[in-house]
């Protein structure tokens, strides 16, 4: 009886959207929406079979299971039967560059990385473009969240993190300004030239740029306790850091990077810290866990980089990490890192092959990423009172032959999952339907 | 005393005598010296297996006329006695540039030159077979001193420098006599692998590309020889007059060694092969050249691996390659191979000896070496009768030593070149090592003198025991010392020096700090005695085993095909049977035996497949991994003429990380630097088997062929292109100005070949004849291609060379054009989901694969990138999600349809009887994110197994600390030690274009 009925409003809600023109933002919520039967994967590690989830302005207003509760006819404007379908909260990118690139090899198209070294000054958000079309390409995945990151340089720069549903960077914001970027200073250094590289060798100044880190903390730490007049935009921008409003984030992937990246961190009573990249971080699992740092994990589809270690190391890192009390997150920086970023859900699928299980897999790319990018209050799990960023999917999400996405949710906004990609299949094929 | 005194009149007296006998003399009068010289008592190898004890060498003008025990000693003659000395034939080492200066590298910019300027030589620069070492040589006195110090007396050199460097000269290091030393002015001829450094001319800019120049260059220099061509060519001619010399060829390496051979057994060529010391690695292969060798012995430094975090860059092979490579020359002689040994690589010359000596504590025999040192580098050279022993006529070149001459306590003490005498240690210095009581103005000292025979060390002590600075000295028998006041507040010396007459009482003149003079004496108290210290005797390093290849992951023997029996399976035929449940597959001699229900072989290991999955092999239609510098030959926009096949690298870590993901076939494509690639290579991944052994048997011909932005140079970043084409309008022009004239190539030579063959052959052309060979349909075009402009384009172009392009690979607005593909008949090779990383895949979607596949294309997807390799499942599991392919489907994306595509699906790419044992077991669906290849199996033979992980990662945690450990003890007793460093990585993609 209900099914019928769920039936003809599914229908009333999918019409306009596919009258709309492609990746217009969608508008706010305004009609309560309450999904049903699906098996919910609440992004904390725990299922919900036959779930009921509700939403209503944008947040979060039910999590339950559909079996236990009992609801007016009337509670929610549009309900939604998907029995036999998977509900997940929105998947975090963290450590991206979306919307700051839109073709790698046209130069024009890079607004990723600021000349200089020391640039904590400089914002990600404001060259974010909303409107790329790599950007409606990975929504479709169920990817909904991101923190967009500059890059290079010793201090990157500023990142802010958006929703990906938006008329411009303003409009996109989910917390402006949350973390500086540090490249923490390797201890190799490549030799030779770029058409014939020679070895890998020891970074002489390895102990000369660490000083630098420290002397430009130590500099903005004194300024930022008492500014003189002649404002310096530079130490400035690095505030949040000291008073525990921004994330240090130390992309470094080396054992001895770690531990000395933790140490001076500390001298410098660095609030809040995430190792980005951490592929020895299993070495320092420890001292991480004594400190509570977690780790955004680099992209784990990726290479051995010894040729002496287990071919899938990798694949297990995250499992290893996780067993010893870190809190993961996966990122996916790298070559063709933005088009690839629809590939996060199956990059948490392969550490479930390798040893998680598969809630705490998703974990890496809901919960834990936004715990470790304090957005924990608002996104990351299916839980009343957060935003109602999230999706439905056919089928298990982080498995590629069943992410099959049917509806997606905003803060609570019913977003269009047409792409550039799919108008161009549905022009093609209309194509050979003529014939 | 006089004895001293004749022999320094004698070496002088020689100086003066040589002199060309026609030239004129203003500067004296005619003075020939035909007086002989005879060494007497002394134990001589006339060559390393011929020795005599008490004999007699006899000399005369810079020849041996006469040495064993009944020799008569002409009246003419100056004996020296060398009683309880040995004579052993001078050392020679062929491989050398002493007194050639490296070439001046080209320093005009970073544009390339695409063709040569220079006339009347070979069209490419790195051919530099008209260049002749003679000309430019210079004798290096300070070099020839440190060569003869090490036992040296004649050496080859040459110019180390391009692919075809031109002649090298034989030198006799003879010191004093400018006009005999020449012993041959074009001794040899040289080629490498390696570009000249004097050119900026592009091509060639890969190994593939060297070995094709060399191909070409042999076939152009028999056409020349005929005569056939209109213009002189310089370059060629001069191989043609050098052919009768030894070639030798530079490989630095074991992999290239087999190259070399390759291209030796394909134009009737003997090389004899300069290696890099390696070669103890695959000596099988290194064995089955026949090829003679030049080995280097700088064996690599103990790495310094005290600080963890950086030792722990160092990998396995870094790490065994330093514990096994004083071994090769034992592992060298063992197999029979053929070799000289050369100082080539060494840091110090001095370092020859100790490295030696350590091959030989290592195993290495020292007739062997003495062999490698002397008649074999002499028969290498056709010069047995010169150089290299003692028989009559040979140049008089010989060491005298203090005995066997590499026993490390040895003293070398002259080296005799064409009977001119160089003195390494005075063989007359009298060893006075001891314990001396020592009287000065009526003081008494302790002193005692100790070191090496060569090199005598002092201590003075006070008669108390209290220790003086003292400082001392002995040349040419006489000593001094110089002795510090015993009041440490002042600084006054006295100063002795004496004559040595009788070692058992030393006696000379004293000056006192005041000036005065007085006699001292010191009388022996206590002879010297060696101190026999057995704990100091070198407890040698335990080798570690070498493995296949010779690295982690390496297999210790070579694997052997099995009889499998998987129970209970979910098997993937890729066969109208579809995919079956709970079904038995048998494997057996390589094939697939049996598949069905309730199978059962008495001989066949059974592996219980219950809720597995087992499928064929993956085939990845597009790889660059495995090659050996350079995926590109990028030096000319056709490069039809190159392989990959000559390239495959069989060592590539990224060979066991493909099976770890289930792929038993690639081909290794050339990159898409240029609209005409090189030739494909299909090979399967038996990992540990040489390189050949991989090659797919009887394999279909393959080239790669480019579009777009790549061959255009769209995004190189260069500012004034010179290489055409830059547009795609210019790549049109290029294919098809190549399809003509290959096309009239062909014809021309088919006319020849029908004729009666009278007339000028025309020129053999091997990139226009593997041209020729697509137009014939003997060869398939792999097109790199992206936008349907272009794929359009080479459609139109081979319709009007009436052939067929076999496959696009990427294809990435395949969508676009699937009904003009269908109907050309070409297959589709793509990506899953790539796009958006140059302007060209604007438009590439996710749905490509499935719209190609509907329209009825055969569709691959393939990786192009070593990483995705190896997880080709999960990327045939997009066609599921984007396109809503079947699975069964979907899966033949990535392994019967590339068999189709590559032509090989009559033996691969299905689960049928009679195919080839190639064979994958899966923990679940494999198109699954959770699936994990359990068991890679290429014809029968494991070669990837899941269950041996703990195994191998145990072991090779284990062997790497007993290397660490031999390292830090290597540190701890003082050997000079080298900074870790680790190899940079190239991982190819299409558009990599560095070596």
């Amino acid at each position: 009886m209900i099914s019928k009925k769920i039936y003809i409003l599914l229908l009333a809600f999918c019409i306009p959207i596919y009258i709309k023109a492609q990746q217009t933002p969608a508008p706010k919520q305004t009609k309560s929406v309450l999904i049903l039967n699906a098996t919910a994967h609440l992004g904390n590690g725990t299922v919900i079979e036959n779930s009921a989830i509700g939403f209503k302005d944008g947040k979060i207003t039910l999590v339950a299971d559909s079996k236990t509760i009992r609801l007016a006819a009337n509670a929610y404007d549009t309900t939604i039967d998907a029995t036999g379908k998977h509900v997940y909260p929105g998947f975090i990118a963290p450590n991206s560059t979306l919307g700051l690139v839109e073709i790698d090899a046209v130069q024009s198209s890079d607004d990723q990385e600021e000349i200089g070294n020391f640039n904590p000054n400089v914002r990600s958000i404001i060259a974010y473009n909303a409107d790329s079309k790599v950007i409606e390409t990975v929504r479709p995945n169920g990817i909904l969240i991101a923190q967009v990151t500059p890059r290079g340089g010793r201090i990157s720069g500023t990142s802010s993190i958006v929703q990906l549903d938006a008329w411009s960077w303003q409009d996109a914001l989910i917390k402006e300004n949350d973390g500086i970027h540090l490249n923490f200073p390797s201890n190799f250094k490549r030799t030779g030239s770029w058409f014939e590289p020679g070895p890998i060798e020891a970074n002489k100044d390895y102990a000369k740029q660490i000083e630098e880190i420290n002397a430009f903390l130590i500099n903005s730490k004194a300024y930022l306790g008492a500014p003189p007049k002649e404002r310096n935009l530079i130490f400035e921008s690095t505030k949040g850091l000291f008073d525990g409003t921004q994330t240090l984030f130390i992309h470094a992937n080396e054992e001895k990077q770690i531990i000395d990246a933790i140490q001076i961190a500390r001298d410098n009573e660095i609030k809040k810290v995430v190792i980005v990249g951490g592929y020895e971080a299993y070495k320092t699992a420890d001292l991480l866990q004594k400190n509570n740092i977690g780790v955004l994990l680099k992209r784990v589809h990726d290479m051995p980089q010894s040729d002496d270690q287990d071919v899938n190391l990798p694949y297990k890192m995250a499992k290893i990490l996780t067993d010893k009390g870190i809190v993961v997150g996966l990122e996916n920086s790298g070559e063709m890192e933005r088009m690839s970023t629809r590939n996060l859900p199956f990059l948490a699928g392969t550490c479930a092959a390798f040893g998680l299980d598969k809630e705490q897999a998703l974990q890496l790319i809901t919960s834990n990423t936004a715990k470790l990018l304090s957005i924990d209050e608002l996104c990351g799990t299916l839980e009343t009172g957060k935003d109602a960023t999230l999706f439905i999917s056919e089928g298990d999400a982080l498995d590629m032959r069943t992410n099959k996405l049917t509806n997606a949710f905003v803060q609570g906004r019913m977003i269009n999952l047409e792409t550039h990609q799919t108008k161009l299949n549905k022009k093609y094929k209309e194509k050979y339907n003529q014939k | 005393m006089k004895k001293a005194l004749l022999l320094l009149f004698l070496s002088t007296f020689l100086t003066k005598t040589y002199a060309q006998e026609y030239f004129p003399n203003n500067e004296s009068i005619h003075s020939k010296n035909n007086n002989y010289t005879v060494f007497t008592n002394t134990t001589i190898y006339i060559t390393p297996t011929q020795k005599i004890e008490k004999g007699t060498l006899l000399i005369q003008d810079g020849k041996v006329v006469g040495a064993g025990n009944n020799i008569a000693i002409p009246k003419n003659s100056i004996t020296i006695n060398l009683e309880g000395k040995t004579i052993y034939p001078s050392f020679i080492d062929i491989y050398t540039t002493f007194g050639e200066e490296k070439p001046k590298a080209y320093s005009g910019g970073r544009n390339p030159l695409y063709d040569t300027k220079r006339a009347g030589y070979y069209w490419n620069e790195s051919i530099r077979s008209e260049i002749n070492a003679y000309e430019s040589f210079k004798y290096d006195q300070p070099k020839a001193e440190e060569l003869l110090k090490a036992g040296f007396g004649v050496v080859g050199t040459h110019i180390p420098d391009g692919i075809a460097r031109g002649t090298g000269v034989l030198i006799a290091l003879n010191n004093n006599n400018n006009s005999t030393r020449i012993l041959s002015s074009k001794a040899t001829n040289h080629f490498a692998f390696t570009r000249s450094i004097t050119t900026n001319q592009a091509y060639p800019s890969s190994l593939m590309g060297m070995m094709a120049l060399l191909r070409q260059m042999y076939l152009d220099l028999d056409w020349y020889k005929k005569g056939n061509s209109t213009t002189k060519d310089l370059s060629l001619e001069a191989l043609a007059s050098n052919e009768k010399l030894t070639q030798i060829f530079t490989t630095e390496d074991k992999l290239n060694s087999l190259r070399a051979a390759k291209i030796a057994k394909e134009f009737g060529l003997n090389y004899v092969l300069k290696g890099s010391g390696n070669e103890f690695e695959r000596i099988e292969e290194i064995k089955k050249t026949n090829a003679p060798f030049i080995i280097p012995i700088n064996f690599p430094e103990a790495y310094d691996v005290s600080n963890p975090y950086l030792s722990n860059q160092l990998e396995l092979s870094d790490l065994r390659f330093w514990n096994q490579a004083p071994t090769n020359l034992k592992v060298l002689s063992d197999n029979g191979i053929i070799f000289a040994l050369t100082t080539d690589k060494l840091k110090k010359t001095e370092d020859f000896r100790t490295n030696l000596i350590k091959a030989i504590k290592y195993g290495f025999d020292k007739t062997k070496a003495l062999e490698a040192l002397t008649t074999i580098p002499a028969a290498i050279l056709g010069k047995s009768n010169e150089i290299g022993s003692l028989k009559n006529g040979s140049y008089a070149n010989f060491v005298i030593t203090s005995g066997e001459i590499f026993d490390e306590k040895t003293v070398l003490y002259e080296n005799w070149v064409q009977g001119s005498k160089y003195v390494v240690n005075d063989i007359n210095a009298k060893d006075i090592r001891g314990n001396y009581d020592l009287t000065v103005d009526a003081t008494t000292y302790k002193w005692k003198i100790d070191g090496t025979s060569t090199a005598q060390k002092s201590e003075i002590t006070t008669a108390d025991a209290k220790k003086i600075t003292s400082t001392f000295s002995v040349t040419n028998n006489w000593v001094s010392l110089l002795i510090r006041s015993k009041d440490s507040t002042k600084a006054d010396y006295t100063r002795l020096t004496g004559l040595i007459e009788n070692t058992q009482k030393l006696s000379g003149k004293a000056i006192l700090p005041n000036g005065n003079e007085v006699q001292w004496t010191a009388t022996k108290t206590a002879p010297f005695v060696t101190v026999k210290d057995s704990a100091k005797t070198e407890k040698l390093n335990p080798i570690m085993p070498v493995t296949f290849p010779n690295r982690a992951f390496g297999n210790s023997k070579k694997l052997m095909a099995q009889t499998i029996l998987f129970k209970n399976a979910t098997v993937w035929t890729n066969e109208k049977e579809g995919i079956l449940e709970e079904t038995d597959v048998l494997i057996k001699n390589g094939k697939i035996a049996a598949i069905g229900k309730n199978l059962s072989d008495a001989s066949a290991t059974i592996i219980d497949a219950k809720g597995k999955h087992l499928t064929s092999g993956i085939i990845d239609e597009h790889s660059h991994i495995a090659i050996s510098n350079g995926v590109n030959e990028s030096g000319h926009n056709s490069s039809a003429e190159v392989t990959i096949e000559d390239v495959v690298n069989p060592e590539d870590i990224n060979i066991y990380r493909d099976l770890a993901g289930g792929v038993t076939i690639s081909q290794l494509l050339h990159g898409s630097a240029n609209p005409i690639g090189g030739r494909s290579a299909i090979v399967k991944w038996k990992w540990g088997q040489p390189a050949e052994e991989m090659l797919y048997k009887n394999q279909p011909k393959f080239i790669k062929f480019a579009l777009g932005e790549n061959v255009k140079q769209s995004n190189w970043g260069i500012t004034n292109p010179t290489r055409y084409p830059q547009t795609r309008m210019g790549v049109e022009q290029v294919f098809t100005d190549y399809f003509q004239r290959a096309k009239e190539y062909d014809a021309t030579w088919k006319k020849y070949n029908s004729g009666s063959k009278k007339e000028k052959a025309p020129r053999v052309d091997l990139e226009l004849q593997t041209i020729a060979e697509i137009i014939n349909k003997e060869r398939f075009i792999t097109c790199h291609s992206y936008i349907e402009s272009e794929i359009l384009m080479l459609m139109n172009v081979a319709d009007k060379f009436n052939f067929r392009v076999n496959t696009f690979t990427h294809i990435l607005e395949g969508y676009k054009v699937a009904d003009k593909m269908k109907e050309h008949g070409v297959g589709a090779s793509t990506f899953s989901d790539w796009w958006a990383y140059k302007f060209e895949v604007n438009d590439a979607i996710p749905f490509n694969g499935p719209i190609m596949h509907n329209e009825g294309i055969v569709v691959a997807y393939n990786s192009d990138d070593a990483e995705m390799s190896r997880r080709l499942n999960q990327e045939a599991a997009k066609a599921v999600k984007y396109g809503n392919i079947s699975e069964e489907d979907a899966w033949k994306f990535v392994t019967l349809n590339p068999a189709k595509l590559l032509h090989i699906d009559d033996k691969v790419g299905s689960l049928k009887i009679g195919k080839d044992a190639d064979v994958v077991l899966w923990s679940t669906n494999p198109l699954s994110i959770y699936a994990k290849a359990e068991k890679t199996i290429i014809e029968g033979v494991v070669y990837y197994d899941i269950s041996k992980e703990t195994e191998q990662e145990l072991a090779i945690a284990k062997e790497r600390s007993e290397l660490i450990g031999q390292l830090l003890q290597e540190k701890n007793k003082g050997a000079s030690t080298q900074e870790p460093k680790k190899k940079e990585k190239k991982e190819y993609h299409c558009d990599t274009l560095e070596q």
